[in-house]
């Protein structure tokens, strides 16, 4: 741009018919256009970006919402007396009553084969179910009780959609022949759906209509809650010392390149040293909380050693010298002044931190917490595993049925880091202060 | 006692501590009208005697429960039986894996071999001894300690002072915990590292071109040795983190500089938050989206035309570990272009630039280093990405530059030795500390040029 102004003088020199005006003005629609193009590629940037945001949560919602119903099925149960033994209620074989009231609604069906596919439209969990009713009211043997029973995961697709009826039988996993009685079930208003609180209620399992995330949630809680406990006092501690205390020196210079580093650092490293460090040399327990918190704190440190910096650095040095000048001691003066007013920004970069934390699955893939874990973890020395990774495991999994169930996991996943934030900005917004 | 109880009674000691310690300063003090007046508020004489009290009995528990689990196996092992203990050392660790499982309960055989449960035995004896001393010693110590300080408070006692410089040691090693990390880290990485280049040596891991970490289970088993040429694992980090920054640099970059200098503040306030939650989204999210939506998508695409594409195609993982790293670029970007003094841009406009040829030619350049340092933290970030190429990417270590077939990452390969059953001592599993050390090296060296970087730019405008 500047060599053609300059060239523009030097003929306008020459003949006064050509003026500079006239050069730039030759060149100014081209370079209006590259200015449109320019701009064109921004705003193009932009939408790309935000596209992407909307796809992935159009496809995770998309997949998920399904999720949070689950197909049930109305059974005529008979508790047979002559089955159920006053002594063996707890072993009987409640899937026999099951069978036989699909016999008695079915009563065409007679080869072993159709009959195995029919028992197959149930899930297993109707048996538990069953046992928990006669265990909880025995009062209920040798009656027949209409009872709502969970559909097996391949129905409750089908009855969702998410399976077509339109496949070739070949490729479908649901036969005609289940597809006609399932019909006749829904004639007959004994097919509903109703809100799954198995999902919220129950741990892992291998089928996935009795598979949950509340173990996984447990896990994270516990994991978390020893996060926080040793995060955030030794994470304000140390940016204490170092914008309030430190001398600035080599060592100083030292532990801030270190923070540094160790935040850009990948999580997997982290779990590295979990390994190497907590399970084998330390014979720290595997797959359990503690581990879990223990690498997650030392992940999370230099996040909330930067974000707790900068509030102190933001406390202006008035507040000190008013306090020094009124004889607090240097300690006095940081505790008594300093803190309170540095706390929100503190607290602010800490659930950050902690959302990170929680959405955070590789360093904890190192420690064991990837186990098939069907119990609620009780404390932190059992073993467990976390949301992210109960979204990993199930993502794993072939059935159709859990794929829903990840994109459920993951919105729950979502909604928990929604609320992280959404805390961490209201803090913010309400505790900020301009000085 | 278990340990956590006997963490909080030293929790309530410490308690009792700062009560019995504030009485007795109370105790001592005359009044307004005493000559001897204490030296400091009581808080701090209680505050003195919590501290003494708690952190010595702590620190016994602590060292103790770090030190407990190795000489308790040390004596099992010690305890065992002539023909288990002659067994090598990798059987060794099998049989205390056993042993552990016994005591803690989760016993899958039907009858278990009494030698063993002897051992169980004796492994819970010892246990239950340890907690017992432990408990009887670190509670001595508290109360010792409790007395001790109790009985020294005078009025002349600077507890205050006494109080300030315990609480400064103990912020000293918090801010420390940091090199602590960092040591045991290359510590821990490089131990294990050392051990798996006695048995692969290093020019073969750093240059051989043959990646199929499978040892034998028996020793005349078919393909027997496994080959540790790390090299096609390196080209496909390369490969995904390549596809991963050719598409986050543009996007980033662009929409940082149309936020910046182009866009209202309407636009601003809705865009930039939405461009941010893409960071928020953990990364196994992304791995499941890429996994499910995108990888089958680039196929289909692939397909109609009429391309072989993998399933598990590197370019399906790098495009979504793009999108992840999409806002890093951005905010890190928009920092540095804010941070270019708006008197050069006025000197452009006033030159009669546009608007583009000002941030092209002038503010561009000017931001230039911050924006290469950022992006060198991004390219540090693709290749330590974990979950997205875990769940997207493929196993198989093949050596291509195409990046329609599935190609694996040194992270996918770490989780992919290290998860599941695993016995120490194998080069299998030694082979991942190895990756860890090379993944730790590169991108220590990739953070600290862009750290120093992105600080020497920052002093620049300031």
């Amino acid at each position: 741009m500047g060599g053609r102004l300059r060239n523009g003088s030097a003929m306008n020199s020459q003949g006064p018919q050509i003026r500079t005006i006239d050069i730039v003005k030759q060149g100014l629609a081209r370079r209006y256009r590259a200015e449109r193009r320019f701009r064109f590629y921004g705003f193009a940037a932009i939408v790309l970006s935000i596209t992407a945001l909307a796809l992935l949560f159009i496809s995770i919602i998309g997949n998920g919402y399904t999720a949070f119903w689950q197909t049930r099925i109305l059974l005529d149960i008979t508790f047979d007396a002559a089955e159920l033994q006053r002594d063996t209620l707890a072993s009987a074989d409640y899937e026999a009553l099951v069978r036989a009231a699909l016999q008695e609604k079915f009563p065409e069906v007679q080869s072993r084969q159709e009959r195995r596919l029919l028992n197959s439209m149930i899930s297993t969990a109707a048996a538990f179910e069953l046992r928990n009713m006669a265990l909880g009211a025995p009062d209920i043997i040798g009656k027949t009780v209409p009872v709502w029973v969970f559909a097996d995961d391949d129905i409750d697709m089908i009855v969702k959609g998410q399976f077509s009826r339109d496949v070739a039988e070949e490729n479908r996993r649901v036969s005609d022949r289940q597809l006609a009685w399932l019909d006749r079930l829904t004639a007959d208003g004994r097919v509903d759906t109703k809100f799954n609180l198995t999902f919220f209620r129950s741990g892992d399992s291998r089928e996935p209509e009795q598979a949950g995330i509340w173990g996984a949630v447990m896990g994270s809680f516990y994991t978390l809650v020893i996060t926080l406990l040793l995060s955030f006092p030794v994470g304000v501690a140390a940016a204490v010392y170092l914008e309030e205390f430190a001398r600035k020196n080599r060592w100083t210079d030292l532990i801030e390149v270190n923070i540094n580093n160790l935040a850009a650092v990948p999580s997997i490293v982290f779990g590295l040293l979990g390994l190497a460090v907590f399970l084998n040399f330390f014979g720290l327990p595997r797959s359990a909380p503690l581990v879990g918190g223990l690498v997650l704190t030392l992940m999370t440190l230099p996040t909330i050693i930067i974000a707790s910096r900068s509030a102190l650095k933001s406390v202006p040095p008035s507040i000190r010298e008013a306090a020094l000048g009124v004889g607090a001691s240097k300690m006095q003066m940081v505790v008594h002044h300093v803190l309170p007013l540095a706390l929100p920004g503190m607290l602010t970069g800490t659930i950050i931190g902690m959302a990170r934390a929680l959405g955070e699955s590789a360093p904890l893939l190192m420690i064991g917490m990837v186990a098939f874990i069907v119990d609620i973890p009780k404390g932190i020395f059992d073993p467990a595993t976390v949301l992210p990774v109960q979204i990993y495991l199930w993502a794993d999994s072939p059935e159709r049925a859990f794929v829903e169930r990840t994109s459920a996991a993951i919105i729950v996943l979502l909604a928990f880091l929604l609320v992280m934030n959404a805390t961490a900005v209201i803090l913010r917004k309400k505790f900020e202060r301009r000085w | 006692m278990s340990p956590l109880a006997l963490f909080a009674v030293l929790i309530l000691l410490s308690g009792a501590g700062y009560y019995f310690g504030k009485r007795r300063a109370f105790a001592l003090d005359g009044g307004p009208a005493a000559t001897v007046k204490l030296h400091s508020r009581p808080t701090y004489h209680g505050a003195l005697v919590a501290l003494w009290c708690g952190i010595p009995a702590f620190f016994v528990f602590a060292a103790w429960l770090a030190c407990e689990t190795q000489i308790i196996t040390h004596l099992v092992v010690s305890g065992l039986p002539e023909a288990l203990r002659g067994l090598p050392a990798d059987r060794i660790n099998l049989v205390v894996n056993d042993i552990r499982n016994i005591v803690a309960g989760n016993v899958v055989a039907a009858t278990v071999d009494p030698a063993m449960q002897a051992a169980a035995d004796h492994y819970r004896s010892l246990k239950a001894t340890s907690h017992a001393a432990l408990a009887v010693i670190s509670l001595c110590v508290g109360i010792a300690a409790l007395l001790l300080v109790r009985s020294r408070i005078v009025p002349a006692l600077r507890a205050r002072n006494q109080v300030e410089s315990i609480l400064t040691l103990v912020l000293i090693a918090c801010s420390t915990i940091a090199i602590f990390t960092t040591i045991g880290i290359v510590l821990s990485v490089l131990y294990e590292s050392i051990l798996f280049f006695r048995v692969v040596p290093v020019t073969e891991f750093l240059f051989g071109l043959n990646w199929s970490p499978q040892m034998a289970i028996r020793a005349d088993q078919v393909g027997a040795s496994g080959a540790f040429g790390a090299v096609p694992v390196f080209v496909g980090t390369a490969l995904i983190s390549a596809i991963a920054m050719f598409v986050a640099v543009p996007i980033g970059l662009m929409s940082a500089i149309y936020l910046s200098e182009y866009a209202g503040k309407r636009l601003r306030a809705v865009a930039k938050p939405l461009i941010e939650v893409l960071a928020g989204i953990p990364t196994v999210v992304y791995g499941f989206f890429a996994a499910l939506t995108v990888a089958p998508h680039i196929r289909g695409f692939g397909q109609w035309l009429g391309l072989d594409v993998a399933s598990e195609s590197a370019l399906a993982a790098g495009l979504v570990m793009g999108v992840m790293i999409i806002p890093f670029v951005s905010s890190l970007s928009d920092d540095f272009i804010n941070a270019v003094p708006q008197s050069l841009r006025d000197g452009a406009y006033s030159l009669g630039a546009t608007q583009s040829e000002t941030i092209r030619q002038v503010i561009i350049p000017a931001a230039l280093p911050g924006i290469i340092g950022g992006v060198l933290l991004a390219v540090s970030r693709a290749i330590g990405e974990t979950m997205i190429v875990v769940m997207a990417a493929g196993l198989s270590a093949n050596l291509t530059a195409n990046p329609l077939q599935a190609v694996t990452t040194v992270t996918v390969q770490i989780v992919t030795l290290l998860v599941g059953d695993q016995e120490f001592d194998s080069p299998k599993t030694l082979a991942a500390f190895a990756l860890g050390l090379v993944l730790f090296v590169i991108t220590l060296c990739l953070n600290i040029i862009a750290l120093y970087v992105v600080r020497k730019y920052r002093e620049q405008y300031e």
